[in-house]
């Protein structure tokens, strides 16, 4: 029965290589997209490459598709996977934040590997940039992390809310996803005099 | 300079940039790679991925080199502690191999270039200021919403997170929101 850990315990060895054995994966897929550079990963912003939607929703749809068909079949224990708590002043805010600190800096945390890997500079200012901001928070706001707890709202997943199930729900995340693709494609077009020419 | 590179058709050779970098693969299949990288590791680990508790990580190991006995004082340190050894931390682990990942994609496809990303009107200086200051802001979004683009928008979105989906929604937001008054970062 998967997921493998709820069945068998890994060494600290072997979890670590497990890591970095998923991570190889993980840089290359993401370098392969092209976002091991800012402007490819900023242009959705500006509609002329949509590509960072198209790829995140694809991995998305792509992973649910998976979990989904591996539970049907009796392969995987859904109940295992590990649900973050949600908490929406938390998620809203964070992702406000992220989404701006995301834009300026030009990169996302994992992103921003795969630059440096591909030599970019700027990414690893931005990396630089993402340390300060760790630490800062372990050393000055570390009591966020109880207030993020104490006004959680629980495990909270669209197929436990709504009593829908999530076959239902990835049938219609495959139909935005074909919908958004049509939609993308026509923005790229609408869009294209903001491509940069070199 | 490579004389196998440069004698292959397609290629030109202009000076210092020998070879034409490769064209990036199709987003949609690029997405699928990335989506089974993201199932495996669900069905290995039971959970997905990560990023920025690697950089926590990273942030305790510091703080435990200045000031050992200081770790216990903040929780979030406390927390990435791992007994003396917060190096030896999953995802720590996860983007070391990301780095070695994507060298070996960037170098097969040959898109290195030691660059610095930006639009036309602006400087490399003021460029690699508002990457710090960016990464910064990006941090403490990522430690407020427990998660980044990795851990929430990927992983949590698609098991159907109420959390993630919020948050993946605030990011963009938050990027569209903002695009058009950092237009000249990077147009």
């Amino acid at each position: 029965m998967l997921p493998l850990t709820s069945s068998m315990e890994f060494s600290l060895p072997a979890e670590l290589a497990i890591a970095a054995a998923l991570g190889i994966g993980f840089g290359f897929a993401l370098e392969r997209a092209g976002f091991g550079g800012a402007r490819k990963l900023t242009a959705v912003f500006y509609l002329y490459d949509m590509a960072v939607t198209k790829v995140m929703f694809t991995a998305v749809v792509t992973t649910m598709v998976g979990l989904f068909a591996l539970s049907a079949m009796g392969l995987l224990d859904m109940a295992a996977l590990y649900v973050e708590p949600t908490n929406l002043v938390a998620q809203g805010v964070g992702g406000l934040l992220f989404g701006a600190g995301f834009l300026i800096g030009g990169y996302c945390p994992g992103t921003s590997m795969a630059a440096i890997a591909t030599g970019r500079k700027d990414a690893l200012l931005f990396a630089l940039g993402m340390f300060s901001g760790v630490y800062a928070y372990a050393e000055f706001t570390p009591q966020l992390d109880d207030w993020y707890k104490a006004t959680s709202i629980g495990e909270l997943t669209l197929p436990s809310i709504s009593g829908v199930g999530m076959g239902w729900w990835t049938l219609l995340f495959i139909a935005v996803l074909v919908v958004g693709a049509w939609g993308m494609a026509r923005l790229e077009s609408r869009f294209s005099g903001l491509r940069p020419k070199s | 300079m490579n004389t196998l590179t440069a004698s292959r058709p397609g290629l030109v050779d202009r000076g210092n940039v020998t070879a034409v970098s490769r064209p990036f693969s199709n987003p949609y299949l690029a997405g699928i790679l990335l989506g089974l990288v993201l199932l495996a590791t669900y069905v290995v680990t039971g959970r997905g991925l990560g990023a920025t508790a690697g950089f926590a990580a990273l942030a305790t190991a510091f703080a435990g080199l200045v000031s050992p006995s200081h770790i216990q004082s903040s929780i979030v340190h406390a927390k990435y502690w791992n007994d003396g050894a917060p190096l030896l931390n999953w995802t720590l682990f996860l983007l070391l191999g990301a780095l070695i990942g994507a060298a070996i994609s960037g170098w097969q496809a040959r898109r290195f270039r030691l660059t610095i990303e930006r639009g036309p009107r602006i400087g490399d200086g003021q460029r690699l200021a508002l990457a710090f200051a960016g990464g910064f802001i990006a941090a403490c979004g990522a430690k407020l919403a427990k998660g980044c683009t990795s851990g929430q928008a990927l992983t949590g979105s698609s098991i159907l997170n109420v959390g993630s989906l919020v948050f993946l929604v605030a990011v963009f937001v938050a990027g569209f929101g903002l695009a058009y008054f950092v237009r000249k970062e990077w147009l």
